[in-house]
C-alpha cells in the first residue's frame, strides 16, 4: 500500500455564482454547438412530406435563440463577478499585466504543455495560462454575441437584438458575419476538448481535487503553497 | 432637352399614357416603396407638379445589366419615365449624342442644375491603375468626383457601383472601388442586386422625385423599403425551412416538391433583397422559384464567398472546397492526437512518481520537489 501523506488545508475557490455559472454555461455552449451545428449543417432526414406537418428545424433554431440569451446573460453575471467575486474570480487574474503573471505562464507551459520539468504551480484559482486562455475565450463569447444577435437583429423588433444591428454593417455584410459565428462554433468545441481533458490531467497529477471543485467550489491546496500564497511579497494578484 | 421645364405627368402624357395608366403606376409605386395610402396622392402630384429629376447616369467598370434590368422595369411608364423622357441628361448607353456633344450635355446639367442633379453610378471605379476606365480621356475617379461635387445625391446603381461586385473580387486586379467608398460629403444611395430589381430601381427615383431627400437608408446604404428583409425573410419555401425538408440534390424528390434550397447553397439567409415579394419580369418569377438556390448577388462580396452550390463559404487559401467544417474537423482532431499524445506523456511521468513514493510508514514529505 502506498500512501501519500501531504499538509493540505481547503479552500474554497469558486463561490456558488461562479460554479452556477460555469455549469449554466457548460450546458448552453453545448445546446448551442449542437444546435448551431445542425443549423449550419441539417441532416435532410425527411423525404416525401409536406411543411405544414412539420416544424422540427424552427424548433432547433429557437432552442439555439433561446440558449443564447441565457448565454448572453449569464456571460454578463460572470463578468459583473468579476469586480465583486473573491480573489479567484476577479477579473485581474485573466489578464496577464503583470511580469509574474506572464513568469508563471512560461512555467506552466513546461511543467504541465511540455512536461520538461516538474515543479510546483502555486496558483490556487486558475494558474495564469489558464486565465489567459478564458480571458481568450471571453472574447470569443463576445465576438459570438456579436455576431450572433448581429444576424438576429434583422429579424426582431425586440430591444436586446436591436443594440446589435450595428454589427452586420461594421462587418461587411451577412455572408461574413455567418462564416465568423461559425467558424468560432469550432472554438468553442477546441476549447471543451482541451478543457475536459485538462481537467482530468490537472486532478490526476495535483490531485487537489479540481474537478469536484466545480461542484463544491473547494479545493485541496497544500500548507506550504498557503503559506506562501499569504506571504507573498511580489505585488502580484496571483501565487 | 432645354425647353420648358415639363412634368413626369405632361411627359407621359405627351407619349401617350392614359391618365388611367400613370394613376395604376403611382398607385404601384406607392405600394413598393410601402407608403400609407396617403402616398399614393404624394406621389400623384409630385409626378404631376415637380419638373423633371435632371440625373447624369455613368457607366464605369461594368455590364450595363442594371441599366439591362432597368428598361425591363414590369410596369413600361418606368422605363418610359425613367430612361426615355424625363431623366437622363446623360447616359452613355442610350444617349443619341457622342462624342463632343455628349460630352456637353453632362456639362450642361453640371452648369444649369449646381447642387440639383443626381448622379447615377453603374459600375465600379479603379483605383489602382485609373487607367483601366477612361471615358474621353478623362479617368472614371475624376468624372466621378468632378460630377459628384456639385450634385444633390449619388445613386449607386448595381453590386459594381455598391461594393465592387465581381471586379473587386479577389484579387481585384484594377483595384476596383464602389462609389461610396471613393466619394464623400455625399448622399450615396446603394441599389444592390446584380442587376438590382428593376421596380426597385424605379421606387428609388420615384421617392427621389415624391419626397425630394433620400430614402431611409439602412447600415449599409441600402433603402430600407426594399433592403430591410432577407430573400430567406420573404421567401415562399420558408415553410419548408422551418419544417427541416431540405433539398439534396438538383434531381431529387425534394426539389420536385419544392422543398428549400438552403442546402444547395441558397444565400437567402444571408442576403437583403426584394426578390421574393416584387420578383422578376413582371412578378413572373425569381431565381429559387425557378429551383434555384440564391447567389447572393445584393451582398458585398458575394463572388468571394462562394462557392455557390455550398452553404458554407470556402476559406481563403484552403481551396476551393474547404470549408469551416472541414477546417475546424482536422483542427479538433489534431486537438484529441494531442491530447491523447499528451496524456501518454503524463501517464509516463506519473509512473514514475507513484514508484517513486514512499511506502506506508516512512516519513512525511511533498511528492514534488519545490
Amino acid at each position: 500500500m502506498r500512501i501519500r501523506s501531504v499538509p493540505m488545508r481547503e479552500v474554497q475557490v469558486w463561490e456558488l455564482p461562479v460554479r452556477i455559472y460555469h455549469w449554466v454555461n457548460a450546458l448552453c455552449v453545448l445546446t448551442l454547438c449542437i444546435t448551431g451545428y445542425v443549423i449550419g449543417n441539417p441532416p435532410a432526414f425527411m423525404k416525401g412530406t409536406e411543411a405544414y406537418f412539420n416544424y422540427w428545424f424552427g424548433t432547433v433554431r429557437f432552442i439555439h435563440f433561446v440558449a443564447a440569451f441565457v448565454f448572453f446573460f449569464n456571460f454578463l453575471v460572470r463578468i459583473y463577478w468579476g469586480f465583486v467575486g473573491n480573489e479567484f474570480s476577479r477579473w485581474y487574474n485573466f489578464i496577464p499585466l503583470k511580469r509574474c503573471q506572464w513568469k508563471e505562464i512560461l512555467t506552466v507551459i513546461k511543467v504541465d504543455v511540455l512536461q520538461v520539468t516538474n515543479k510546483q504551480i502555486d496558483s490556487i484559482g486558475h494558474n495564469s495560462l489558464a486565465s489567459l486562455i478564458y480571458f481568450i475565450t471571453f472574447l470569443i463569447f463576445l465576438m459570438q454575441c456579436l455576431t450572433g444577435f448581429g444576424m438576429y437583429a434583422a429579424m426582431s423588433n425586440a430591444f436586446l437584438p436591436k443594440l446589435f444591428a450595428w454589427v452586420v454593417p461594421f462587418l461587411g455584410g451577412d455572408i461574413h458575419v455567418r462564416q465568423l459565428h461559425h467558424i468560432l462554433m469550432w472554438a468553442f468545441i477546441l476549447f471543451a476538448i482541451i478543457h475536459i481533458y485538462l481537467v482530468f490531467y490537472h486532478d490526476y497529477i495535483e490531485r487537489r481535487g479540481v474537478t469536484s471543485s466545480m461542484i463544491g467550489g473547494w479545493k485541496y491546496i497544500e500548507e506550504d503553497v498557503i503559506v506562501r500564497h499569504e506571504n507573498r511579497t511580489e505585488e502580484c494578484p496571483k501565487n | 432637352m432645354e425647353n420648358k421645364e415639363l412634368s413626369f405627368y405632361e411627359e407621359v402624357k405627351a407619349s401617350g399614357i392614359s391618365r388611367k395608366e400613370f394613376l395604376k403606376f403611382c398607385t404601384v409605386m406607392a405600394a413598393w416603396l410601402g407608403l400609407e395610402t396617403s402616398g399614393v396622392g404624394q406621389i400623384v402630384k409630385a409626378l404631376e407638379t415637380k419638373p423633371r429629376l435632371p440625373v447624369i447616369w455613368f457607366h464605369f467598370q461594368e455590364c450595363t445589366c442594371c441599366s439591362e434590368s432597368f428598361i425591363r422595369a414590369s410596369h413600361p411608364i418606368v422605363a418610359n419615365i425613367v430612361l426615355d423622357k424625363i431623366s437622363l441628361d446623360y447616359q452613355e448607353t442610350l444617349m443619341a449624342a457622342s462624342g463632343v456633344q455628349a460630352e456637353d450635355a453632362y456639362k450642361t446639367v453640371m452648369a444649369k442644375y449646381p447642387g440639383q442633379y443626381i448622379v447615377m453610378v453603374e459600375g465600379s471605379i479603379p483605383t489602382e491603375n485609373e487607367a483601366y476606365c477612361c471615358i474621353g480621356g478623362r479617368s472614371a475617379l475624376q468624372i466621378l468626383k468632378e460630377a459628384v461635387a456639385n450634385s444633390k445625391a449619388v445613386v449607386a446603381w448595381g453590386n459594381c457601383a455598391s461594393a465592387g461586385c465581381v471586379q473587386a473580387a479577389s484579387p481585384n486586379p484594377t483595384g476596383a472601388k464602389p462609389v461610396h467608398k471613393v466619394i464623400s460629403g455625399k448622399p450615396v444611395i446603394n441599389v444592390q442586386g446584380c442587376p438590382p430589381i428593376a421596380d426597385v430601381m424605379a421606387g428609388v427615383v420615384v421617392h427621389l422625385l415624391t419626397f425630394d431627400r433620400i430614402p431611409q437608408l439602412d447600415g449599409l446604404g441600402r433603402p430600407k423599403a426594399f433592403y430591410s428583409r432577407r430573400v430567406h425573410d420573404t421567401c415562399y419555401r420558408r415553410a419548408n425551412f422551418d419544417a427541416g425538408l431540405f433539398v439534396e440534390a438538383f434531381d431529387d424528390e425534394g426539389a420536385k416538391r419544392g422543398y428549400c434550397l438552403y442546402k444547395m447553397g441558397c444565400k437567402g439567409p444571408v442576403t437583403y433583397n426584394s426578390c421574393g415579394i416584387i420578383k422578376w419580369n413582371d412578378g413572373v418569377s425569381y431565381p429559387i422559384q425557378s429551383g434555384h438556390p440564391c447567389i447572393g448577388c445584393a451582398e458585398a462580396g458575394f463572388w468571394d464567398n462562394g462557392p455557390f452550390y455550398h452553404h458554407l463559404p470556402a476559406i481563403a487559401g484552403f481551396g476551393i472546397e474547404t470549408t469551416a467544417d472541414k477546417i475546424g474537423v482536422a483542427v479538433g482532431l489534431s486537438a484529441v492526437a494531442g491530447v491523447a499524445g499528451h496524456a501518454i506523456l503524463t501517464n509516463i511521468r506519473k509512473h514514475r512518481e507513484i514508484t517513486n513514493a514512499p511506502e506506508a510508514g516512512s516519513e512525511i514529505k511533498t511528492t514534488k520537489e519545490e
